[in-house]
């Protein structure tokens, strides 16, 4: 009946695909709250480097890149706080420098190919390991539960940043804390969608909730659950379709933002109509 | 303080008394917010103090004493949130790592009357009109019950209807006890509660007295007397 759970490598496929689906929106929706929605794609870039260490290291390159995506994002952070040069020029230098400390340090790398590089540039869900899905597990875990435990928070610190440091939250400290939280984000989901394509998870179904979404702890759940949802259909339709997952899975996640944003639209154009006549 | 090139507030010396209404006024750049958000530790001191109930802003802990209302809100617009989540986020002064409890609760849904938002707690703030907006963000200065609130200019540009309500609410703590700092241009319905008023101008303090119309004039007008009409002289108190 389920012939796509039969090969193994499927099943930790999809066991990777729905566990970074239901967590990158929960990171996503306070980086779009805080107009920072290219906030993952840029580290994303500098987690390129972590990914080239840990080939040049001959370790597990998701645990390199959560390192260095972390100090990436503690750097990102405290430059667009202190900065007092321009943040985004300071910004590009960075994200730019991590691309191409990636392609420098895989050259260094005698044994590894850039063929290894790309599968996480562009994801390679096929590949996944069972120490990768281990490490997956954990920080997926460790991301969930860190922000639930913050939403009220982090809500007052993307709403009134100013009105949060008034009422004693550690405004500089949460931001810090976000920014690891989505290097961390930024590193598991890279080996479903690759890192070129790892914000698309993270904000676009936060995009197509807020259509709908009244509450914010609403939309936090229903971007979970778009972003659940169409990462596993993305997997199994990469099966029977024989695509790449990573792309499949942002189609089909900007394809639920076109039909939710058509349908609130349309929905919106019906009660005016109503309320005329 | 100072900003850039000029120097915001100069040898300015306050003493608020406790359970006292003032209002802080004076024109555009006289001072008066960046007063209000030095009060608050939003923008640096370079020199002086400023203290919050006989202690240092600087190790002033117990946040859920003070309450603020900011000017106009441009962050956070367009987020998806209802009523009762903006106004909730007023308790985290209480602690900000911490399960809300009943009490919280309460105190939440009570804010929320006062401003006379019940009907509309669990709208999008994004449907609201921006009184009821104003009177969200009002709700939830009064969630953390403040024992002193700072108002930046709470009623700038809103409906008469808002500022009667907000009136009220101002009333209500008030008789409480609580001290209100209030940053305004048009008191409005607010003026029959204050009993201090202290105008701003240029950086430094013009007047600092019982808030009598005629006291007034003489300092905000001497300089322009041209602009001394009955109309703008009611606006202003």
């Amino acid at each position: 009946m389920f012939e796509f759970l039969e090969p193994a490598f499927m099943q930790r496929a999809l066991l990777a695909a729905f566990v970074v689906g239901l967590c990158a929106p929960l990171v996503g929706i306070f980086l779009v709250q805080r107009r920072l929605s290219l906030m993952g794609d840029g580290l994303g870039h500098i987690a390129l480097t972590g990914v080239a260490l840990g080939f040049l290291l001959q370790t597990n390159p998701v645990l390199t890149a959560v390192i260095v995506a972390s100090i990436g994002a503690i750097v990102v952070e405290l430059i667009r706080s202190y900065g007092k040069t321009s943040g985004d020029v300071a910004l590009a230098v960075l994200f730019y420098g991590g691309i191409a400390g990636g392609v420098l340090l895989i050259g260094l790398s005698a044994k590894q190919s850039n063929v290894n590089l790309l599968s996480y540039l562009f994801g390679s869900l096929t590949t996944v390991s069972r120490s990768d899905i281990l490490i997956i597990l954990s920080l997926a875990v460790i991301v969930f539960f860190a922000t639930l435990a913050l939403r009220k928070s982090l809500f007052a610190l993307c709403h009134d940043s100013e009105f949060a440091q008034v009422s004693g939250i550690p405004t500089k400290a949460l931001s810090i804390f976000l920014a690891v939280l989505t290097a961390v984000t930024v590193t598991i989901a890279m080996r479903v969608v690759g890192l070129l394509l790892v914000s698309a998870l993270m904000i676009i179904p936060v995009a197509s909730a807020q259509q709908i979404g009244k509450s914010f702890s609403g939309t936090r759940i229903l971007a979970s659950v778009i972003g659940a949802l169409t990462a596993s259909a993305g997997v199994i339709s990469s099966f029977y379709l024989d695509l790449a997952p990573g792309a499949l899975i942002v189609v089909l996640v900007i394809s639920v933002f076109v039909i939710t944003i058509s349908a609130t639209a349309l929905n919106s154009r019906v009660k005016l109509s109503k309320q005329i006549s | 303080m100072h900003y850039p090139g000029r120097v915001a507030l100069d040898s300015v010396s306050i003493e608020i008394e406790k359970s006292s209404v003032v209002a802080i006024l004076g024109p555009n750049a006289s001072g008066k917010t960046t007063f209000v958000r030095a009060c608050l530790s939003l923008a640096p001191i370079y020199a002086g103090q400023v203290k919050l109930f006989g202690q240092d802003i600087k190790d002033f802990k117990e946040k859920n004493r003070i309450g603020y209302v900011p000017q106009r809100l441009h962050e956070g617009v367009g987020m998806p949130a209802t009523v009762f989540e903006v106004v909730e986020s007023g308790r985290l002064s209480r602690g900000w790592f911490r399960r809300f409890n009943k009490e919280d609760f309460e105190k939440i849904n009570h804010a929320i009357e006062v401003v006379g938002l019940t009907d509309v707690c669990h709208n999008s703030i994004n449907n609201l009109s921006g009184g009821q907006y104003q009177r969200s963000l009002i709700a939830r200065a009064l969630a953390s019950e403040p024992d002193i609130l700072f108002l930046d200019e709470p009623t700038a540009g809103v409906d008469l209807e808002t500022q009667n309500v907000f009136a009220n609410a101002l009333k209500h703590l008030v008789e409480g006890g609580t001290t209100i700092l209030l940053v305004s241009h048009d008191l409005g319905p607010l003026r029959a509660l204050i009993n201090r008023a202290i105008m701003f101008r240029e950086g430094k303090i013009d007047y600092d007295g019982p808030p009598e119309p005629e006291a007034l004039d003489r300092h905000i007008f001497h300089d322009h007397p041209h602009t001394s009409t009955p109309s703008n002289r009611s606006s202003i108190l």
